[in-house]
């Protein structure tokens, strides 16, 4: 089962392998579980958005990834996300591009 | 089986450049009664010369050694071959066996045969990875590490380096060779394969390649990251290089974990190894990371920190990407989740 959303049959992401609250679906408080979902989801819209992604939860087991022209994936762990995020943005998504690192460092809020 | 026998079956990678005494080591330690309840995948029954008067064979790629020791080559698919041998363990053909070793004859890099016990659905319920032994010719080894970029990245992804040949060279070749080798992996213990102390069973049992257990404490842990490491100037954009970063703030989890699932996506071929010792923000005990290329081993949390120093360190082993934009971009990532407005880098290399 996979900690991050509870679907069964999945592969647990090293991610979500660490006991911080919220993070172990099965062994924390529901409202711990949403709060570490909801800044995944913060954290990485604001990276995605230089990208022209954006990153939403879905019903609190998956995430929602969308292209500002629509085109939108499921995604279930961080191990999927990247992948798919250059897939349907077409883009490369280089942590190490000098104009994303530029962009982050001058302001922590897009 | 019995109690005492894990419920993962570790195994031990075996690698080494051409000539570099790999099949030597093998055959050595097919030949320790240390080994009597280890199973061994080989590519070629022939390269280590097994005597026939002193096995049972079980069938075309399976024999059983006098001293108890399970040996199988390889024929098409890894992970059939390992299935097989669980198989047979099962069903009793063969003794139960407490640990594996793979001889990974050609491969550069243990990243296919992590992947295959990590991902295989029969496999991943009874094998995992242990460490990643590299024979080193103490001989030829400087130049072939000078010469082939293979060689480099067997010394890199390398949990334990077997200096072999050691008795046809001087000491202060040897020392230049170590010297060498520290430049790319600053962290993996030197056995001496004609040392009065080899001792097979500590070389198998070493430092993990799942990253569990305590850091080495001249690994990550290292007091002097940049002597043990660094270069006379800069170590960017070499070919294969390491480097330690150091981070004074505290780490944010959520952060940390999408700024180096970007990074091995996009460059997870270029990062030999990761490894490091993590002060996560709302956790008092440090968490163990250890990654090879794109594959992360589930993190581990330890007991304790190993000195009164609380600072996060990770070593990098990369191939062409410069470290400098490495910390750049973790620091960028890392304030994304912090509510402090920069994170400190203490400069290693």
């Amino acid at each position: 089962m996979c900690s991050l959303c509870g679907i069964l049959g999945s592969n647990e992401h090293w991610a979500d392998a660490v006991a911080r609250p919220g993070v172990f679906t099965r062994n924390a408080e529901r409202v711990d579980r949403r709060r570490e979902r909801a800044k995944r989801v913060r954290i990485a819209g604001r990276i995605l958005t230089e990208f022209g992604m954006s990153l939403s939860d879905w019903q609190g087991s998956s995430f929602l990834l969308s292209t500002s022209t629509g085109k939108t994936e499921m995604v279930e762990d961080l191990g999927h996300l990247w992948p798919l995020a250059e897939k349907i943005s077409g883009r490369v998504c280089d942590p190490l591009s000098h104009s994303l690192i530029e962009k982050l460092e001058g302001g922590g809020d897009a | 089986m019995p109690d005492a026998f894990p419920d993962f079956t570790p195994v031990n990678l075996l690698t080494g450049f051409l000539g570099s005494g790999k099949t030597t080591l093998l055959r050595r330690l097919l030949q320790d009664p240390a080994l009597s309840d280890t199973a061994v995948l080989i590519n070629e029954f022939g390269e280590v010369g097994l005597d026939h008067h002193l096995l049972e064979r079980i069938d075309d790629t399976m024999v059983l050694l006098q001293s108890g020791c399970v040996c199988c080559t390889i024929r098409g698919e890894l992970a059939q071959a390992m299935r097989d041998l669980q198989s047979k363990r099962e069903r009793g053909i063969v003794p139960p066996f407490r640990r594996l070793i793979m001889e990974s004859t050609g491969l550069a890099d243990p990243f296919p045969v992590l992947s295959t016990l990590k991902s295989d659905p029969v496999l991943r319920h009874h094998f995992k990875a242990a460490n990643v032994i590299t024979t080193l010719d103490a001989v030829n080894g400087l130049v072939q590490l000078e010469s082939h970029g293979e060689s480099v990245r067997q010394a890199a992804i390398a949990d334990a380096i077997v200096l072999t040949k050691t008795d046809l060279t001087d000491e202060p070749a040897i020392a230049r060779l170590m010297q060498r080798v520290r430049r790319i992996n600053p962290d993996a213990p030197f056995v001496d394969a004609q040392g009065d102390h080899f001792d097979v069973d500590r070389l198998l049992s070493g430092a993990s390649g799942s990253g569990e257990g305590a850091p080495s404490k001249g690994g990550f842990y290292c007091e002097e990251p940049v002597s043990a490491i660094g270069e006379a100037g800069s170590a960017h954009q070499k070919p294969v290089h390491s480097f330690v970063m150091i981070i004074d703030a505290r780490i944010d989890w959520t952060a940390f974990g999408l700024w180096l699932t970007m990074l091995l996506n996009r460059h997870g071929d270029k990062v030999l190894r990761v490894k490091g010792i993590l002060n996560i923000e709302g956790e008092d005990n440090p968490v163990a990371i250890h990654g090879v290329q794109h594959l992360v081993h589930t993190p581990v949390h330890m007991t304790g920190w190993p000195s009164d120093d609380r600072r996060s360190r990770i070593v990098f082993i990369v191939d062409g990407l410069d470290a400098d934009l490495i910390r750049r971009s973790f620091s960028a990532f890392n304030r994304l989740g912090l509510p402090q407005p920069a994170v400190k880098i203490t400069e290693t290399a």
